[in-house]
């Protein structure tokens, strides 16, 4: 089903939001950082994980998602934050560490939660999986048309917790959509020399659901198919595994030399970035170019604010370290 | 003596012998009828079900089975397959499911059927499970309890025979329990599945009830049929004395009472206290004890180094509160797998008798 004009733009917005975001993020994470690199300088120390190139597999999938449906992502979770919702601001005082940050500065950017919009992510491959089918049984047995969709990389379909989650999911036949981005890297471990399969939407197969290969990085196309998965886990058909060809611009990490990569591949993955294309394809399918401009200078004042808001927010104190190890009350 | 009465701490009850079953359910409010651990489990459960839809069970074994351990007898019948779920062998899973479950309200009490299994599941404890109120600043929950089963002494070898207690009392986040008696065991479930935390509530093979596998008579103690909480982080003293402090939990408590029968005769007055939770750790009812007696021993059949037993008497040293006797002494398992062979494992488990001995020594031994 091809998404109507509104879904559109807003899929382009949520990707030029996305990118913008990136884009924020690149020079604020190298501050402290240069000459000399070392991960822990900075007003944002640790990993960084980017998103450029992965905007489409988010905004396809969650176009489809309201904020009571839940979101498991991975280790590499700004575009799908971003396409679920999750409260910008909070989410960039997270990821600089502050007080005012979804977790008060006690996750960083690999350990985004946003009750709100029932979205959070976490650092360990496949780690996401186990949790989606549990919230999809609460679902199904609230007997409501909530579902469940976890993100995975594609190096996360070697995990044993894939097989056991999209087993569990499948002989419950629980309402969870499996989305795997499909990067070709897992690190530096091209996908050919980790993985048996060329495709691994056959492995649905082995757990008797439907697994669909998206090719192309098309936001269209991966709406159709998300869309489809997700009407069957509301109809309470269960589970589906979608796996969607898409690309990662960006090293793994910040920092990443990249040298595992043949010569010319970013270079030739650059100029096939899924954004321009999509801007492309609406404005020859009739959207005006000045609309599109109005998407990316609100995603621009968007994120801007939101880094304004973070650079400002308060430092946390070590006391603070000592609160929310556990939760307060009896439930 | 009887010494049921004092380590079950309901007074009211006098009886000399002590059968392995349960008697039928009374009604009445003074408990009369004694459960094994594990049936205590399978009523304090099924009272949690009944006053709360939210609460759910699933794990191997655990629907038309009642539980390889019988934690869960009766479920299946009462509430329903949806409510009580056996699941594939598949613990990353399940106990994946369990803390996806608890994030969107559910209160899901699921069973690692032997501690031992911890290693193909420990990702979703220790990373999901343990984290997910502080990664979320407080705003996401996890009350969520995961029961499994300790201990050896029955010939099971090293992989079915682990306590694993430091394991898990390290890790922040976790709450851990053990029961000594089923009036305990009951009191703990039913503060564990309330708790908005995940606790992992151990309960002992030696002590569970179960027809094909020993048990301590003694575990089996009166149990009311109300629904009544045992706090989680408040040790019971289950025998008051004046001269040396013996700290257990689970199996040791019975063998920490055995021991202070026998001492009594030479005139050792020995204080017993049973743990009851391992983490949160109650320092403070250990200190109140050994700055009463002067001296502490403490029982741990889990592997002795980096062990509970060391975490206890570090606490108490390193308090500066307690003037010590003697040195402190830990009664525990080598740092060695747990062997098959009965001539290799029993003579090396903890044993009443050998705590007699180590708190003989407390009294030769001068600092």
């Amino acid at each position: 089903m091809r998404p109507e004009r509104e879904r559109r733009l807003w899929m382009y917005s949520m990707m030029v939001k996305s990118r913008a975001y990136e884009q924020a993020i690149k020079p604020a994470y190298l501050e402290g950082k240069q000459p000399v690199f070392n991960m822990a300088n900075g007003p944002i120390p640790g990993e960084m994980h980017l998103s450029d190139g992965q905007e489409p597999c988010a905004v396809g999938v969650c176009a489809h998602l309201g904020p009571r449906d839940t979101v498991t992502a991975t280790h590499r979770p700004h575009h799908i934050a971003i396409a679920k919702g999750v409260n910008l601001r909070a989410m960039t005082a997270e990821i600089f560490g502050r007080r005012s940050g979804l977790a008060g500065g006690r996750g960083g950017h690999m350990h985004l939660f946003d009750p709100l919009v029932s979205f959070c992510c976490s650092g360990i491959i496949a780690q996401g999986m186990g949790p989606a089918v549990g919230a999809a049984l609460a679902a199904k047995l609230a007997g409501d048309t909530r579902v469940a969709v976890s993100f995975i990389g594609e190096g996360a379909a070697n995990q044993g917790a894939f097989h056991e989650a999209l087993n569990l999911a499948a002989v419950w036949s629980v309402p969870a959509v499996f989305v795997i981005e499909d990067n070709a890297y897992g690190i530096s471990v091209a996908k050919r020399e980790s993985t048996a399969v060329e495709r691994n939407a056959v492995r649905a197969h082995s757990y008797n659901i439907p697994g669909v290969f998206v090719p192309g990085n098309d936001p269209d196309a991966i709406y159709d198919a998300a869309g489809d998965a997700i009407a069957r886990a509301r109809r309470g058909e269960g589970p589906t595994l979608l796996e969607i060809e898409t690309c990662r611009l960006e090293g793994h990490f910040m920092g990443d030399a990249e040298q595992y990569r043949p010569q010319g591949e970013v270079e030739n993955l650059k100029s096939n970035d899924p954004i321009p294309r999509y801007r492309q394809q609406l404005i020859s399918d009739g959207f005006a170019t000045a609309e599109l401009d109005v998407l990316e200078q609100s995603a621009a004042r968007d994120v801007s604010d939101a880094f304004a808001f973070a650079r400002s927010a308060e430092l946390p104190t070590v006391e603070e370290a000592f609160h929310h190890v556990f939760a307060a009350g009896s439930v | 003596m009887n010494v049921s009465a004092s380590i079950s701490k309901v007074a009211d009850v006098k009886h000399t012998e002590l059968t392995a079953q349960g008697a039928p359910v009374a009604q009445d409010a003074v408990p009369r009828r004694r459960l094994t651990i594990a049936k205590a489990i399978s009523e304090g459960l099924a009272q949690e079900m009944e006053r709360d839809p939210r609460v759910l069970v699933m794990g191997e074994d655990i629907g038309r089975l009642g539980g390889v351990f019988g934690t869960t007898q009766g479920l299946l019948a009462r509430f329903g397959s949806e409510r009580v779920r056996d699941t594939p062998i598949s613990e990353t899973a399940f106990i994946g499911a369990a803390v996806g479950l608890a994030a969107a309200g559910m209160r899901p009490v699921v069973e690692l059927m032997f501690v031992d299994f911890f290693g193909v599941c420990m990702d979703a404890i220790y990373n999901l499970a343990a984290k997910q109120s502080y990664f979320s600043g407080g705003r996401v929950a996890c009350p969520m309890v995961l029961m499994t089963s300790v201990g050896g002494g029955y010939g099971d070898a090293g992989q079915h025979s682990q306590c694993l207690y430091a394991s898990f009392a390290h890790l922040p986040g976790l709450k851990v329990v053990i029961p000594s008696n089923s009036h305990d065991a009951k009191g703990l479930m039913i503060a564990a599945i309330r708790d908005p935390n995940p606790v992992v509530f151990m309960y002992h093979k030696a002590l569970q009830g179960m027809g094909w596998l020993g048990t301590v008579q003694r575990s089996i103690v009166p149990v009311s049929d109300s629904d009544y909480v045992v706090p989680i982080g408040t040790a019971a003293t289950v025998r008051e004395g004046r001269d040396v402090t013996v700290v257990a939990w689970g199996l040791g408590v019975h063998q920490a009472v055995e021991c202070a029968d026998i001492l009594s005769k030479e005139g050792i007055d020995v204080e017993v206290l049973d743990l009851r939770t391992l983490a949160p750790l109650d320092r403070d009812a250990i200190l109140q004890s050994v700055q009463k007696t002067g001296r502490l021993v403490v029982v741990d059949d889990d592997y002795r180094s980096c062990g509970l037993a060391a975490e206890i008497i570090a606490s108490v040293c390193e308090s500066g509160r307690a003037a010590l006797s003697s040195p402190p002494c830990r009664v525990t398992f080598p740092d060695i797998p747990v062997p098959f062979a009965p001539q290799m494992e029993r003579p090396l488990l903890p044993s009443a008798a050998k705590l007699v001995e180590a708190v003989r020594a407390q009294f030769l031994s001068q600092p």
